[in-house]
């Protein structure tokens, strides 16, 4: 099971506040059913501005990602720069 | 055409001896730039061309209750003239919702005001007219009525109860409950690691301090400028100086509500931008007039307009507390901040809460971020943002605890400091980093041993920004003589045409001058995101080696075809072809199988479009020597020294001048560089005589150490470089001056004036 941890402002409003959750995804994409499923409207939340991090690489345009069964996949706030 | 077989394929560059990267080549466009020839946005003309001027709020919160153009549509020579109501408006929930979150509709309010004025030097109408000079009299014939309303100058007044609301539809995000008013508290975000609680209470020293800095301006030296104009079926071209022409054209025809089709954007040679011009004001101001005029319209800022009215970052104030145990194990850093996000939302002060401790393995961490509007600009981005403001206060921090611990400050980061696999304070683990390799190259330089004299002081800071990678195109084009061309979407800002051409070169075997890299137009190569973020040399490079390795797989295809062998018979080797199963084929040069193209398939060509991923985090240690003169409170700079993990150095000459250009930058946002306004919110210092920024006079040369850990996620192993550079020499220049006078220097800039009322302890 991966580790996936939302960001505490999603958390708050879609996980009764509970950041850290595991699920069983092999990708991305699979990952966003199952959040979707599991905490309804949190897919719209995560598509605006949010990144994902899975271990040590973060995608800012995630899609189809591969996610491992001990991956940890965050998710945080695209990073912009100037 | 070149083939797919290697696009998108990562190309393991590692543990090899490059030939061409790593010398300082001269760069394409610098003669050109050196003797004054090369066109900056400025300097576009185009044929019955007018001239347009704008008219700005002198208010900094005003309702606008009536615009009467009628005096200056009557002037001799006016063209044309528009207002909010000539553009499209555009909804309230309408943001672009990418990589970033972006406000269509405040960026449209914010380019040309509808209903009321946010800040002084907001937009209220513009005129066109045969000359500069008519344009000008015909703005100050508008005549607009104002209510004026109080304005909120700061954060803190910004948050009091019963203080003026910008917005009615402004409601804190990320708070809960969700509140039923509005108010001028835009955004709450939130980042914690472990247990902060827990962790204070392992600490046997805490230091807690609250720092504040200004509203600063990137500086750039070249003021804002475009020219538009519109065919009479609608096509729109732009030719304009940004970080990014297909930024340009994407905001362009959404705030003038025109298919990106329809919408061509040039790029001009660009002035300086450090983020600030990853935004757009004029444009589409020139393209409504240049729509009523029938005439392409010129529009060119004045510096006053350019300070009151473009991108500064936010002013802040940042309390930070540090513990750590008696060995000088920090075991808890608590934050937060509040950034100053300008007339609308969005300030950098997220970004803030994710790096200030980024250079530390901290296993409890708590940052919080308060983003505040006031009436002030819209802050836009400033190199690294809001990590330079994060880290003064979190660097000051560490300087004050290493002097209750009795520890060296650079021994004490060394202790601390974030290696591959420590957890970010965002929450993801670092991969390889040079962190700790910066504070060793600090150690064993030349600065760092110098004896200091009497008012001397020494400070040393550190810094961290991510660095971003993204969607990025190349196309390389092999001419019929060999020659190269590389077509890329992003515009030159510090040496990357050198860098491209650099890493063609290695990859196609050529001399770096058979190649003339080009920085094309929106409709001559595919996407690419902006000149930002510390992106170009690591995705667009990353493109131009894809490209040029596509490109050479056409060679060899081509090779094959002439000498009748099989491809795999056919290997590159030193930018020629070369048979390895026969020695009867002499070697054909890149010119042998260009002249033979016609015959072989036609043009020869490589192309990539990718969006990149593996940027590699960016880690730098700067120490800066003072001495201040106790009398007149001016502080001079001795010595300087920038050092930082670079990856791979494509091009070391100007790897080293985004050290020397951050370091500077951050030296003037500690001692000069603020906003000063009036009570009633009127900008005081609009120019560069009242906003002081350094100097070379002002200045020591800036040494420079390249630390080179590669990162994996590039095959040369390049690292973005521009930003991490001003994330540490607030701190390194303010701590050097608290230990220059014995008071710790918490508040930003240190002016002669706030010095001496330091040192006199008013």
């Amino acid at each position: 099971m991966a580790k996936v941890v939302l960001p505490l402002e999603v958390a708050r409003t879609f996980a009764a506040g509970e950041t850290e959750h595991e699920f069983a995804a092999r990708d991305v994409r699979e990952l966003m059913r199952q959040l979707e499923q599991r905490f309804p409207g949190i897919r719209a939340r995560l598509e605006r501005g949010i990144a994902v991090a899975i271990d040590t690489e973060i995608y800012q345009d995630w899609f189809v990602e591969p996610i491992g069964p001990d991956s940890e996949v965050r998710f945080l706030p695209a990073i912009e720069g100037g | 055409m070149g083939n797919e077989e290697n696009v998108g394929k990562i190309i393991d560059y590692s543990g090899r001896q490059f030939k061409q990267i790593g010398t300082r080549v001269v760069r394409p466009d610098g003669v050109e730039k050196v003797t004054g020839k090369a066109n900056f946005g400025a300097d576009f003309k185009a044929n019955g061309m007018i001239y347009a001027r704008t008219v700005r709020s002198p208010h900094a919160h005003a309702k606008i209750k009536k615009i009467n153009v009628d005096k200056a549509l009557k002037l001799k020579g006016v063209k044309a003239v528009v207002t909010g109501a000539d553009f499209p408006e555009i909804d309230v929930n309408d943001k672009a919702v990418g990589e970033v979150v972006v406000s269509y509709y405040d960026m449209a309010h914010n380019t040309i005001a509808r209903d009321k004025v946010y800040y002084d030097g907001h937009v209220v109408a513009a005129v066109a007219a045969t000359s500069a000079d008519i344009a000008e009299q015909a703005a100050r014939l508008i005549e607009v009525e104002y209510e004026v309303l109080k304005p909120v100058m700061t954060a803190e007044a910004a948050l009091k109860k019963n203080a003026p609301v910008l917005h009615k539809h402004l409601f804190t995000q990320g708070v809960e409950p969700k509140p039923d008013k509005p108010s001028n508290l835009a955004a709450r975000s939130q980042f914690k690691l472990g247990d902060i609680e827990a962790g204070f209470g392992q600490a046997d020293v805490v230091v807690e301090r609250t720092y504040t800095t200004q509203t600063v301006h990137q500086g750039y030296i070249e003021p804002h400028a475009c020219v538009a104009s519109i065919t009479a079926d609608g096509m729109v071209n732009v030719w304009c100086s940004s970080q990014g022409q297909f930024m340009v054209r994407a905001y362009v025809a959404k705030i003038c509500g025109i298919e990106i089709s329809k919408v061509k954007v040039t790029p001009a040679e660009i002035g300086g931008g450090f983020g600030g011009k990853t935004v757009i004001y004029l444009e589409p101001l020139a393209v409504a007039l240049a729509k009523k005029a029938g005439r392409p319209v010129k529009m060119v800022m004045t510096r006053d307009e350019v300070l009151r009215a473009t991108g500064p970052t936010s002013g802040g104030s940042a309390r930070v507390k540090l513990g750590a145990k008696r060995d000088g194990t920090i075991v808890a850093g608590d934050m937060e901040l509040t950034y100053e996000a300008g007339a609308y939302p969005g300030s950098p002060v997220m970004l803030g809460c994710m790096t200030g401790f980024a250079p530390y393995d901290i296993k409890n961490i708590n940052a919080v971020g308060w983003d505040v509007v006031v009436n002030r600009p819209k802050a836009a981005a400033y190199r690294a943002p809001g990590a330079p403001v994060a880290a003064f206060a979190v660097e000051s921090a560490v300087d004050e605890l290493a002097e209750q611990l009795g520890m060296d400050p650079l021994e004490l980061r060394l202790k601390n400091a974030a290696v591959e696999g420590t957890q970010a304070p965002y929450g993801v683990k670092f991969g390889p980093i040079g962190y700790k390799e910066t504070l060793e190259a600090a150690k064993n330089s030349p600065q760092w041993k110098a004896p200091l004299g009497p008012n001397q002081g020494r400070g040393i800071a550190s810094g961290f920004w991510f660095n971003i990678g993204g969607t990025s195109s190349a196309e390389v084009m092999v001419n019929e003589d060999g020659t190269v061309i590389v077509a890329t979407g992003n515009p030159d800002i510090g040496g990357s045409r050198a860098s491209m051409a650099l890493m063609a070169a290695e990859v196609l075997g050529i001399p770096y001058e058979r190649i003339k890299p080009l920085v094309a137009d929106t409709e001559s190569v595919p996407y690419s995101m902006l000149t930002g973020g510390s992106r170009v040399t690591f995705a667009t490079g990353k493109a131009v080696i894809e490209a040029a390795q596509d490109a050479v797989n056409d060679l060899r295809r081509r090779a094959a075809k002439i000498w009748d062998v099989d491809l795999e018979q056919v290997e590159w080797q030193d930018g020629q072809a070369v048979c390895i199963e026969s020695d009867k084929h002499k070697p054909l040069t890149i010119a042998n199988i260009a002249a033979k193209a016609d015959k072989t398939g036609g043009a020869i060509s490589g192309k990539a479009n990718i969006n990149a991923t593996g940027a590699g985090p960016g880690f730098g240690t700067h120490i800066c020597d003072v001495e201040v003169d106790p009398e007149t409170g001016h502080v001079t700079v001795l010595r300087y020294t920038a050092i930082q993990d670079v990856g791979k150095a494509i091009h070391p000459s100007y790897v080293e001048g985004q050290l020397q250009g951050g370091a500077v930058q951050g030296i003037g946002w500690a001692l000069n560089e603020e906003y000063v306004y009036s009570d009633d919110g009127r900008l005081l210092n609009t120019g560069f005589l009242d906003y002081r920024i350094p100097v070379a006079s002002d200045l020591p040369m800036i040494d420079t150490v390249l630390v080179e850990v590669p990162n994996p996620g590039h095959p040369f192993g390049v690292r973005g470089v521009g930003e991490t550079p001003i994330v540490p020499p607030l701190a390194a220049v303010a701590n050097a001056v608290s230990h220059a006078i014995g008071k710790r220097c918490a508040d930003l800039p240190l002016s002669p004036v706030r010095l001496l009322s330091i040192i006199d302890g008013k």
